[in-house]
């Protein structure tokens, strides 16, 4: 094996931090955060909700199961084992790399996988202080450079709309059940499609801009997504149209968001971002409780909810809102993924309860 | 928010008796955890456990404590005066259960109206009976080990053929798999069937899954049905190996996002099924081929795994699940190490933990060294760090039989290594390195170990930096981005030195150790301090639970160079010889520290202890006890000082060169422990005192140890100072077994002295425990054995305070004692045992450090040693307890446990090497009382109708000869082998001859044990010569294999048929600890 090159990581702070490289090489930069999860790469890799980040993992050590084929689809021509089409993440940057991995399933190993998505993955680099940093700060601007190579600019991702960048141009139509849904793209992962389908609907995946309104459903559903909710105006306008429609109407993550939005409520930035597999969640009104997976930086403000809506689940952590619903109608949405992939899937029954509706 | 029920105002929990091969440490840690969460809501708690080592039967944790036998009679007496309104029956392991289910199955529990708090009986009965659990799981789908329950051994030839060999058998209702084996073909299957019977009324035949991965969750669900994985575990050892015998990861390593959510979707669906309130472990077999999976087994009570999940994660899995048991949700309870977060949420870890199994096999004549589906360890440890490589070199470091790590260790002989990997044994690891080393490929391994090719890949990592290592001969040569990896890699200094010096490093505090750590110290190269704090970072925690790792840049801790910290080293892993009694010490010292208002800090690893609990000090090191790493924490903590006295022998080793590095160690000073250590040095010591020792000699050759022989004559004690094979010591009664055991066990040369004493026999064996200030005796307890010498200490029964001894004894072994204290300076505990035969009184040893019996004689005497000693340490000033305090109104029996019915083979003797792997303290108001106590809780039962004796030597006849009188007169059936018979009748006592199993004649021996016809054995060897000691192997192992409870001491025999010959069960007392 050849001696790894030296990788770089500069933050915007200034902050330096020395590793090795076992992805491609050439510099890239974007913006900065962690995952608490302690599995799942190749689906974190392909959310879409990573692009423009550079995703730091704390746990220690990555790639250990190498990466699944990506030709082992459904017969709607979804992949098996990822979220979307290619890895959407900029870099990928943990403490400890297992060069060789073993899984049965594993058809190369990450490294490999990486060098081929052209994306830089980075270890050597104390992941525990670098998560400390970005708890602190918040979501840091960072570049990876390699020792010897050339350097490149900070970008800030969240200045461009992520959502249209990975949403999909054309209509897409899976599935072949009696009830429509349309599910709106501002990112989607392909768990939230398998997850209807596995239910028996139709999927219509549209752009996210895309007016629906004009078409024949029975429910809508709008997806996860990167970046800043403020760039999918358009969506909401088309939301609050569909509220007027009045067919079931369920939100994730972004999904979430843009609802609350087009409901009436606010969202902000949080403190600390919600990035893990441990999150859990309280049913308003309910001792029920959930483990969920969650990726987001912005929440709903509690306060700012309008009065035919309730909060739908709230953080057992620090009480922020998971998800809101709509008093009479069958309007709600999760800031968390029922979809997980990756993570637990304790809160799948969202999607049941999303069909019983339609 | 309180959901709590009111109605529980008095709970009773019970604990697990004397630690044991499969039940140790760990139901000491959930038991003191339920106690805390039960005083928390200022519930009254009794318990009942006669482990009286433990930390859980120390004052502030149950509010009341009997020292009885964990058994349905017991108990039940216990709840007839005390009146409980709850149980808690899911903390002191399979005993608790067992004893549980028993009441609950005959009604007890509804008739004093005792409710059962957490998981209900009926479901651990569906978890415990295999056919039950496997029906249970088959209503949900879920796929379990198919299995055939049989009860006789026909059913079971009949199963097996079946299935298709290889099969595996298991009795229901066991602990740790007891009674549980492989069997490739019949003529197996029936040895192991007759054994695993004679458990159970039921043994499994199931077809085997060798090679599968085994994995564990942890799970938690409260009354509301919200549920919860705290920890998932992988083993290294694939599925045929316990996974108390495993090597274990935490989280799992090799199993994708899918396979792990698949898992643990499953294990809560499981528990929802089953109906658990509280925790529970549910194990896996998963195919390395496919996601296929089966369920093995699901322990409906708090674990060795569980407490190695708490640990792992940091997740205080007893205290929560007691907290359940009483009503409330998860969503009431906190994160108790953020503080702030909720309890309902799964650990985010940020780090590995490798769990390595001790063992310590070496201690017993006859067992196998191979290791299997019944587990065999005595002790484990837990390493944490940031690479697998990191944990493994840690852990292998740890259990502490002399290894450095993985690699860059004494060669070790494998005739055979495709074997060796093949049929694992305790060295499996290390032939894992020699293989490595010897150019196998990871392939080639996988194939013959099935051990998952990632774990094998990142041992090869190891060689290949130690291969790098070693083609540089000195530390100014190496290049420092190497030595940098090796110590990410978790290579000691001393391994690196080894890689570098070769065999001019030949031990620990070789100087060029210090070279190494000079170096990389002079260019940056030092460990990092980590929290566990269970979320990963992603929220801020104050946690106090720390580890070191050379995979990172920043430390997490600020240091404030207070010098405020007094640093205590725990004891390290259980083995025979060390174990709970030095936790509690630990903990105790710790308690002391923090009363006189020092910051106390604990550095320990073993995971099954109170005092690696981080609310029991201010500062967790978990973390190695090797120099370098003491060192390593020392230089950040920069204490006030080190306490060593408290942790056994491990601590007390470092005490010369933590002193060479300017430690302030607090107490008695290393020189004056080298005084004690060193055999030399304390013999003259001695002379110079005129104090009396057994004669000894290190002798160097064949000739020398002639020449003393003739001088002392037979027998003799022999302990080599390198072992080639099998045990220690060894006494040896004439030249025959001598030249033997020199040939066979020792290597007697310069290089490798042996030791050589005078063994007296027939003398008493007394035991001063005791703590002093300044060379002054202030607090101590005199303590005589049942046993005369010859068996070793650790194994004894031992009476506290003395019944039998002269007061002329007692006076004279005061004197010696005080000085010894004064010519060592002695400032803090100390023990020393002494021979006395007649008035005559000689040491044998000296330890300037807390005994094995310090709880026992804290306890009964109810004086604190350790808070005192501690005190002591710290330099107060402490006043000698009123004369009255040594005059107790009360007996203390402290009984040994032996673990022998798991180790296949290995011979239930006791000699000079110690055997035992538990005890129990027992209270009474006479000797009798306690005697019988005790001896009940180390699982022995008043023989209904029928003894077997069987005694060797005259001496022992005669000694028998008393309590075969009194058996007899009690209306007992004596057996006697020919001799004894012969004997008995000469002297009036009526017995039935029985025969050996050499001797054709009837009635046989064996035929009497197989078919229960005897309830009770008393084998007692004349002595323990190879000849003598394999005449009546066959009987004390059937004895064992049987379950028929066995002594082979006459001593021991005869007080404990004085005992239950003079008391009834129903004699004895239920009295708590504080009304005597």
């Amino acid at each position: 094996m050849q001696e790894p090159r030296k990788a770089i990581l500069t933050l915007e702070d200034g902050s330096v931090f020395e590793g090795l490289s076992f992805g491609y090489e050439s510099p890239c930069a974007g913006e900065v955060v962690f995952n608490t999860a302690m599995t799942g790469y190749p689906e974190s890799l392909t959310d879409p909700s990573y692009e423009g980040q550079i995703l730091v993992t704390t746990y220690p050590i990555l790639g250990n199961y190498g990466v699944p084929s990506e030709d082992v689809k459904s017969e709607e021509n979804v992949s098996d084992y990822f979220e979307s089409s290619h890895i959407h993440c900029e870099a990928i940057i943990c403490q400890d790399y297992s060069w060789v991995p073993s899984h049965w399933q594993a058809t190369r190993s990450l490294s490999e996988w990486l060098k081929e998505e052209k994306i830089p993955g980075v270890y050597g680099i104390d992941t525990r202080a670098l998560t400390k940093l970005l708890r602190e700060k918040g979501s840091l601007l960072g570049k990876i450079t390699f020792e010897g190579g050339e350097d490149i600019e900070f970008h800030d991702p969240n200045q461009e709309n992520l959502i249209a960048k990975v949403s999909t141009k054309e209509i897409v139509e899976y599935g072949t059940g009696d009830k429509t849904v349309v599910l709106v793209d501002c990112g989607t992962k392909y768990n939230i499609i398998r997850c209807l389908l596995r239910l028996g609907v139709k999927v219509v995946l549209v752009p996210w801009d895309y007016d629906f309104t004009q078409m024949e459903y029975d429910g809508l559903f709008i997806s996860n997504g990167p970046g800043s909710p403020e760039f999918a105006e358009i969506t909401v306008e088309h939301i609050r149209k569909a509220m007027e429609i009045g067919k079931p109407i369920c939100g994730i993550c972004m999904g979430n968001q843009l609802l609350c939005k087009a409901a009436g409520a606010k969202v902000y930035k949080l403190k600390y971002g919600h990035r893990s597999h441990n999150q859990p969640v309280r049913l308003v009104g309910t001792e029920k409780c959930y483990i969920t997976s969650q990726n987001h930086g912005f929440a709903v403000d509690n306060s700012t909810i309008p009065s035919e809506w309730e909060p739908h689940f709230i953080n057992m952590n620090d009480g922020t809102n998971e998800g809101i619903r709509h008093k009479t109608k069958p309007f709600f949405s999760a800031q968390f993924h029922p979809e997980a992939s990756s993570g637990p899937k304790d809160t799948e029954f969202i999607f049941e309860e999303f069909v019983n509706l339609l | 928010m309180t959901t709590n029920d009111k109605e529980i105002k008095k709970v009773l929990l019970l604990g697990s008796g004397a630690l044991k091969i499969g039940e140790a440490g760990e139901f000491d840690y959930s038991g003191s955890q339920a106690l805390k969460a039960m005083k928390e809501e200022n519930i009254e708690t009794i318990l009942i456990n006669p482990n009286i080592a433990t930390v859980q039967t120390s004052e502030g944790f149950a509010d009341k404590i009997y020292f009885l036998p964990v058994t349905p009679y017991f108990v039940k007496k216990v709840i007839e005066k005390e009146r409980p309104d709850g149980i808690l029956l899911a903390f002191g392991g399979q005993t608790a259960l067992n004893c549980g289910v028993k009441l609950y199955e005959d009604g007890v529990l509804e008739e004093y109206n005792v409710r059962v708090l957490g998981t209900p009986v009926q479901a651990i009965m569906d978890t415990e009976d295999r056919e039950l659990f496997v029906k249970k799981l088959d209503e949900i789908d879920v796929k379990t080990i198919k299995s055939e329950a049989v009860t006789s051994i026909e059913s079971a030839i009949a199963a097996a053929e079946q299935l298709g060999y290889p099969v595996i058998v298991r009795a229901a209702y066991a602990l740790g798999g007891l009674g549980s084996g492989f069997c490739d073909n019949q003529e197996e299957l029936v040895a192991l069937v007759e054994k695993a019977l004679s458990f159970s009324p039921q043994v499994l035949v199931e077809k085997s899954l060798k090679g599968w991965k085994e994995v564990e969750y942890e799970v938690v669900r409260d009354r509301f049905d919200n549920c919860i994985t705290v920890c998932n575990m992988e083993n290294f050892d694939p599925l045929g190996i316990h996974t108390g015998e495993s090597i274990v990861v935490a989280p799992s390593q090799t199993l994708s996002n899918e396979d792990y959510h698949m898992l643990r979707k499953l294990a809560i669906k499981i528990i929802r099924h089953i109906g658990i309130v509280g925790e529970c472990n549910v194990q896996y077999a998963f195919d390395p081929q496919s996601m296929d999976y089966r369920v093995i087994e699901v322990n409906a009570r708090l674990s060795r795994s569980s407490a190695l999940a708490s640990k792992a994660t940091g997740y205080p899995l007893a205290f929560v699940a007691a907290k359940l048991g009483l009503g409330y949700g998860l969503f009431d309870l906190k994160n108790s190490v953020t503080k702030s977060t909720s309890a309902f949420f799964e650990p985010a870890l940020d780090y590995i933990v490798c769990k390595i199994p001790r063992w310590d096999l070496g201690k017993f004549h006859g067992v196998r060294r191979e290791i299997g589906s019944s587990m065999k360890s005595v002790g484990e440890v837990m390493a944490i760090g940031r690479t697998f490589e990191e944990v493994i070199q840690k852990g292998l470091r740890m259990i502490g039989q002399g290894m450095h790590g993985f690699v860059e260790n004494k060669n070790i002989n494998i005739p055979d290594i495709d074997k060796a990997l093949k049929e694992p044994t305790d060295k499996r690891i290390f032939v894992i390195a020699k293989a490595l080393r010897q150019g196998y490929s990871v392939e080639q391994i996988h194939e013959l170990t099935k051990i998952d090719r990632w774990f094998l890949e990142k041992l090869q990592n190891i060689i290949r930096t130690s291969r790098e290592l070693e083609k540089y001969d000195s530390i100014e040569e190496l290049p420092l981005p190497l030595l940098k990896l090796a110590k990410e890699q978790g290579f000691s200094d001393f391994q690196v030195g080894r890689a570098l010096y070769g065999d001019r490093m030949n031990k620990e505090s070789n100087p060029l150790s210090d070279v190494v750590r000079d170096v990389r110290k002079a260019n940056g190269i030092v460990p990092v301090v980590k929290q566990i704090d269970t979320l990963a970072a992603e929220y801020p925690a104050q946690t106090n639970y720390l580890y070191l790792t050379y995979n990172g840049t920043q430390n997490d801790v600020n240091y404030l160079g207070d010098k405020r910290s007094v640093v205590v080293l725990g004891s390290g892993a259980y083995r025979i010889g060390s174990s709970v009694e030095f936790d509690w010490c630990g903990v105790n010292a710790l308690l002391t520290v923090a009363k006189e208002g020092y910051r106390p800090v604990m550095i320990n690893y073993n995971p099954e202890t109170v005092s690696t609990d981080y609310d029991m000090c201010e500062r967790l090191y978990f973390d190695e006890l090797t120099y370098e790493r003491v060192m390593d924490i020392l230089d950040l903590e920069d204490p006030h000082g080190v306490i060593l006295s408290t942790g056994g022998q491990i601590p007390n080793n470092l005490a010369m060169r933590l002193d060479g590095a300017n430690v302030n160690i607090l107490g008695t000073q290393a020189v004056d422990i080298d005084n004690a250590e060193d055999r030399n040095k304390f013999s003259s010591l001695c002379d110079s005192l005129g104090i009396d020792q057994p004669r000894w000699r290190e002798l160097t050759s064949m000739e020398a140890i002639d020449e003393f022989v003739a001088e002392v004559g037979f027998p003799i004690l022999v302990r080599p100072s390198y072992v080639l094979s099998g045990a220690a010591m060894n006494v040896c009664s004439n030249q025959e077994e001598l030249t033997k055991f020199l040939q066979l066990a020792a290597n007697v040369s310069k290089q490798h002295p042996v030791v050589v004493s005078e063994f007296i026999q027939q003398a008493k064996e007394i035991e001063m425990d005791a703590v002093a200030q300044n060379g002054e005796i202030k607090l101590y307890a005199i303590s005589e054995h049942i046993e005369f010498a010859g068996v070793h200490s650790g194994d004894a029964t031992i009476q506290f305070p003395p019944q039998k001894l002269y007061v002329e004894t007692m006076r004279r072994i005061k004197k010696i004692s005080g000085q010894i204290a004064k010519a060592l300076h002695i400032s803090g505990p100390f023990n020393i045992q002494f021979l006395a035969k007649n008035n005559d009184i000689k040491v044998i040893e000296c330890n300037l450090r807390a005994s094995r019996s310090f709880p026992f004689v804290s306890k009964v005497s109810k004086q604190n040693f350790i808070d005192t000693a501690t005190k002591v340490m710290l330099g107060l000033p402490v006043d000698k307890p009123n004369k009255s305090a040594f005059d107790l109104d009360c007996v203390g029996i402290k009984a040994s446990q032996f673990s022998f019915s798991r180790l296949q083979g290995a011979d239930p003797v006791l000699g000079v090497d110690m055997a035992s792997t538990g005890e129990v303290g027992c209270i009474g108001d006479d000797t009798s009382e306690a005697v019988l106590k005790s001896m009940l809780s180390v699982g022995y039962q008043i023989p209904k109708q029928t003894v077997l004796i069987s005694s060797g030597g005259a001496r022992q006849k005669v000694e028998l000869l008393e309590p075969a009188r009194l058996l007899h007169k009690k209306g007992y059936t004596i057996y006697a082998t020919e001799g004894t018979h012969r004997f008995f009748a000469e002297n009036g006592i009526p017995s039935i001859c029985v025969y050996l199993p050499n001797d054709d004649r009837k009635p046989q021996v064996m035929d009497m044990l197989h078919n229960k016809e005897i309830d009770f054995v008393v084998n007692i060897p004349k002595n323990l010569t190879v000849k003598e000691l394999s005449n009546g192997y066959r009987i004390r192992r059937a004895a064992v294999d049987l379950n028929i409870p066995l002594i082979t001491n006459a001593r021991l025999a005869s007080a404990f048929i004085q005992a239950f010959c003079d008391l009834s069960i129903d004699d004895i007392k239920i009295k708590s600890w504080d009304e005597y």
